[in-house]
């Protein structure tokens, strides 16, 4: 459902632009207000999210899927954590669908999906794992060295398109974002965010041109929100 | 007797051995109630789960036994072969690039894989409170608890949970992603075969499916074979074939044996 916001980037507290290719992490406080923006259209924000007090405590695609009964991620859907505790809620949408039924891409993954010669190309699992062994670490919880490729679960898409069929196909298609489309969602707890900007090259979820998104963050939105 | 017929007599006589060698298995076992599971199962052997009565739901995960930070991934498995359904001759791919198991038979034709399990509190509100106080073994368990008690044998936990195959069970998605669980998909006495491909820890139950509308708590009998091991998987095997991707995986599994063992 496509939704827009009325918060201004002029009163974020927090502004990132994210190449394609790198990671980012950052601890999102209950309340506040994360905006990703697709800023060129059809990106990949590839996006795991943890309780930042409990990484064991963490996004589950299937949670979430049953929870709401539905595949696509759009305004009003609730992120669920494997401990069955809502992470986040999509409050604007101005793509309309997300994916995460098509995880990350991996170097491994790449070999058989598309060649065994593609092993060399970057992709989203190195990030997240660089990403994860540098979380932020909030409270001496577990995040650190140990936190890593264990800790890599199946993550959302924002902005990617992976219809499925009645038939039980599934396919990548083309992106439904275009340049300037954003997703915002408020934390209901305190939330470590770790984003890959997908660099796949392989398949049209980039339009293979991978771009740079936005991240933003506003405190309190209620006193900012009309 | 001539030597040829000896040769045929030997021959026919190997042939017989090596059905019963395929056909018998190794290991079999029924689970009742919301049963639970877990073992290591060697490559090339076939794990065949059987639904006993009719609309049976085993949830599984599966992990590298040798290395299990190597585990089940769904999107690699559904975007890997474009399938939202599990069936022959597909493939269960870990996050590796390889193949932990193969679907060799299947009498259902639609399975599972993205709604996950269900979990103590959707159990208490679909079906009531019914614990062990009261209902000593029939009390009802639900997927969630099931998978952690198993993964923790194993020296697995809660960073080792993911989005769990639903065998049997048919969920559809309209247009829009919405979705709708098919009761009566699985007939008694469907089964699948699943055949190892890489040494793979197994864990699985029988707690119904988490979209599963009956509104009675209803987990179905299921047996449990392994068969034995039946050599390397040929050129012209289907699932190696079902796919180029899977022709790739397989080609990564088998290197990936090459040179650990």
């Amino acid at each position: 459902m496509l939704t827009e916001s009325q918060l201004d980037p002029k009163t974020a507290v927090y502004r990132q632009i994210v190449p394609a290719g790198e990671w980012w992490s950052h601890v999102v406080r209950q309340g506040q207000i994360l905006r990703i923006v697709d800023l060129e259209g059809n990106q990949a924000a590839d996006t795991l999210f943890y309780d930042a007090h409990d990484p064991a405590n963490r996004y589950s695609a299937s949670d979430t899927i049953r929870r709401q009964g539905a595949l696509y991620l759009t305004t009003g859907t609730v992120l669920y954590s494997t401990e069955g505790n809502p992470l986040l809620t999509i409050v604007a949408d101005t793509c309309g669908r997300h994916d995460t039924l098509g995880g990350a891409c991996s170097r491994e993954s790449n070999t058989m999906r598309y060649a065994h010669e593609k092993e060399y190309m970057h992709a989203c699992r190195d990030s997240f794992i660089r990403g994860a062994q540098e979380a932020p670490c909030e409270c001496g919880c577990g995040f650190g060295d140990d936190f890593g490729k264990r800790d890599i679960t199946c993550n959302i898409n924002f902005f990617m398109n992976v219809p499925v069929t009645p038939e039980g196909g599934l396919t990548f298609e083309d992106g439904v974002s275009g340049p300037g489309r954003y997703v915002e969602l408020r934390a209901e707890r305190d939330i470590l965010a770790l984003i890959s900007n997908c660099p796949q090259l392989n398949n049209p979820c980039n339009a293979y041109n991978p771009t740079p998104i936005e991240v933003i963050i506003w405190d309190h939105p209620t006193d900012s929100a009309t | 007797m001539s030597s040829s017929r000896a040769t045929r007599r030997d021959t026919f006589l190997k042939t017989i051995l090596d059905t019963m060698k395929t056909t018998q298995p190794i290991y079999s076992r029924v689970l009742t109630h919301a049963g639970m599971w877990s073992g290591v199962i060697s490559r090339g052997k076939t794990l065949r789960l059987t639904d006993l009565e009719g609309g049976a739901n085993v949830g599984m995960l599966l992990y590298n036994a040798d290395v299990p930070v190597e585990r089940y991934n769904m999107p690699d498995t559904l975007k890997g072969q474009h399938i939202f359904r599990l069936r022959h001759p597909y493939c269960i791919h870990s996050d590796m690039g390889r193949l932990l198991a193969s679907i060799t038979a299947d009498t259902v034709g639609w399975h599972d894989a993205a709604c996950g399990c269900s979990d103590a509190r959707l159990v208490e509100e679909k079906y009531g409170h019914h614990p062990y106080q009261t209902h000593r073994n029939d009390f009802y368990r639900n997927g969630r608890d099931c998978f952690l008690i198993e993964l923790a044998k194993w020296g697995l936990g809660k960073r080792d949970l993911v989005p769990n195959i639903n065998f049997f069970s048919k969920v559809t998605a309209d247009d829009a992603g919405r979705l709708t669980f098919v009761p009566g998909n699985s007939k008694p006495d469907d089964y699948i075969d699943l055949r190892m491909e890489l040494n793979t820890l197994v864990v699985l139950n029988t707690c119904p499916h988490p979209l599963d509308p009956d509104p009675e708590y209803h987990p179905r009998k299921v047996r449990l074979e392994v068969f034995p091991a039946s050599g390397p998987v040929p050129a012209d095997d289907p699932c190696r074939l079902s796919r180029p991707e899977n022709e790739r995986a397989m080609t990564n599994t088998e290197n990936y044996i090459r040179l650990r063992y």
